[in-house]
């Protein structure tokens, strides 16, 4: 117990949650009235309210990004390594507001919460949101926070795009960003995964077209070959070699369909505690948020253009082992960005983690992290 | 103290102007100019431990090999100077990446150890020896300069290539100057100054 409270964690923390009193036009055309965000704070915002970072969430992420909501918890918030006491993200310096993205499980309005209207939960009808729609709706929260401009926003994977939107939506209210292993937009190959992700929830006998909740089941199988299929992806074939090779779990084959291999345990147990935790008609629309995100695309293709009136600093890393979205994604951020002569910096950081690396303790993404919030 | 190559190189260089440092090392020259010219630019480095450096003194940088990346980020004309210090030795092929200089700058500037050095000449030439001295301070098994040139090896190249010498300084290994280095700089001179466009 000692160790979760040291000086470098921000302890027990609690979150909070807001009713946003304001429609929001979503980019499918539809609108989203009277809506609540969860989200969770650490560190004090200043007087001058310029302080303030916003840490934006991937896939399955959520608002707890770092401490502990109770002592007995038995691993801290998703992004520990990076948030707390003289840690990259310093909250002895900043003011850091993370939060459950619309459409999320955790609370924020979602598929799983009730929609006022109709008094029943909103499902699989819960409108699809897009990056786009994350970043109007993290701005009425800072509106809400009383913060003017965030002086960073951050984000890995997904979260990194939005931290990508962010610069260019409201290039007056970002006065840094810091992009990790994203990608301006997927490749056919990223959509092709999240296809077999979603087919293999949406042909689960117990998804009910969305409305598994009306029956009381959850569509556990295909959430499970989703998040074991996606599992996959975030690793690299090294660090599943390290980490398994070809270990046996019981030192025997078995000649038959249970598992043999360390791999298939663990990829079983993976699943099977995301199950529990996450819904799956949010898991649905998170992929198809990731499909969408192309801000390049009303500019004709052209990034740089997109990037034309941005006016906040740029880090962007990516890690050598990472497949999913591999360093060249973030190269074309990086080119997009120089070409649009915009202040950029730019590391490729040694790691065999996989996509994952940018939840890991390396010690140089730690350094060029802080180095440049140092500058921040 | 600024190195003296540093404060030769921000002379030569135009206020506001927008420069490119391959192989930047820990940003150094980049920050001077910065501080003294208002330059704007990027620099190109490979090692990760300098690349922390430079993003800690607030200067952009791209961890790349620039014998990959500059045709990768840059389009033609991008920039009004393309500098590199002592690094063009270490290059696989350094008559390709003056050239890339040149295509993405307007002008090129470079800084190299010369081989002709006397000493240098001395060690090889009498004592048989491949030459190891205070600019060229590696053994010849573990040294990153696999090219190595003389001054007037540089400027037959420059030639070759039709590129025109705007400016020309040489140095010892202090960074000064002296009367013979002005005289001989091919035979005194330690380490040169080279500011080109092309023709």
């Amino acid at each position: 117990m000692q160790n979760k409270l040291d000086k470098n964690s921000v302890g027990i923390v609690s979150p909070s949650s807001v009713e946003i009193k304001q429609s929001l036009e979503l980019d499918c055309g539809k609108t989203i009235e009277n809506f609540c965000l969860v989200y969770e704070t650490y560190g004090k915002l200043n007087k001058e309210k310029n302080n303030a970072i916003l840490i934006c969430h991937a896939l399955s992420g959520d608002h707890h990004a770092a401490g502990y909501h109770d002592i007995n918890d038995k691993k801290p918030g998703w992004w520990d390594v990076c948030i707390g006491p003289n840690k990259p993200f310093d909250t002895n310096k900043f003011f850091i507001v993370s939060l459950n993205n619309l459409g999320g499980c955790m609370g924020s309005t979602g598929p799983n919460t009730l929609d006022k209207k109709t008094g029943n939960e909103y499902g699989p009808d819960f409108p699809i949101v897009t990056v786009n729609d994350w970043v109007n709706s993290q701005k009425l929260l800072a509106d809400y926070l009383g913060i003017n401009a965030w002086a960073c926003v951050i984000g890995g994977s997904l979260g990194g795009m939005q931290a990508l939107q962010w610069a260019i939506s409201y290039p007056d209210k970002i006065r840094n960003s810091i992009i990790i292993a994203a990608a301006a937009k997927l490749s056919a190959q990223n959509i092709a995964f999240n296809e077999v992700a979603r087919q293999s929830i949406i042909t689960d006998p117990e998804f009910h077209d969305g409305h598994y909740n009306k029956f009381g089941v959850i569509p556990k199988r295909g959430l499970s070959i989703a998040r074991m299929l996606g599992h996959i992806t975030y690793l690299s074939d090294d660090s599943m070699r390290q980490k398994f090779g070809r270990d046996l779990r019981e030192g025997k084959l078995h000649f038959g369909y249970d598992v043999d291999f360390q791999v298939e345990s663990y990829l079983r147990y993976q699943a099977q505690a995301f199950v529990e935790r996450f819904d799956a008609n949010t898991y649905l629309l998170m992929t198809k948020a990731l499909d969408y995100f192309d801000p390049a695309k009303e500019h004709g293709g052209d990034l740089s253009k997109a990037l034309e009136n941005t006016k906040s600093r740029f880090l962007v890393l990516s890690f050598t082992s990472d497949w999913r979205f591999s360093s060249s994604r973030s190269h074309e951020i990086v080119k997009s960005l120089v070409r649009a002569r915009k202040s950029v910096s730019y590391s490729e950081i040694e790691a065999n983690h996989g996509h994952d690396a940018f939840l890991m303790p390396i010690p140089q993404y730690l350094g060029v992290l802080k180095n440049f919030m140092e500058n921040v | 103290m600024i190195r003296k190559d540093f404060k030769i190189i921000s002379d030569w260089i135009k206020k506001d102007s927008t420069v490119l440092d391959l192989g930047c090392g820990d940003s150094t020259l980049l920050e001077y100019l910065k501080i003294n010219k208002n330059i704007s630019g990027y620099g190109f480095e490979k090692d990760i431990n300098k690349v922390q450096e430079s993003i800690k003194k607030n200067i952009n940088v791209i961890q790349a090999d620039f014998n990959v990346g500059l045709a990768k980020y840059f389009n033609s004309n991008f920039f009004d100077y393309a500098v590199m210090t002592q690094a063009l030795q270490e290059n696989k092929n350094p008559n390709h990446i003056i050239l890339e200089m040149l295509r993405v700058a307007r002008e090129g500037i470079v800084t190299f150890p010369n081989m002709g050095f006397w000493k240098n000449r001395f060690q090889l030439g009498f004592l048989g020896r491949m030459p190891v001295s205070n600019s060229l301070p590696n053994n010849w098994f573990d040294t990153p300069n696999i090219h190595l040139c003389t001054f007037n090896d540089f400027e037959k190249l420059c030639g070759d290539l039709e590129i025109i010498i705007l400016d020309k300084k040489v140095l010892n290994n202090n960074y000064s100057t002296n009367f013979l280095l002005k005289i001989f700089p091919n035979f005194f001179g330690e380490i040169a100054l080279y500011r080109f466009k092309k023709d």
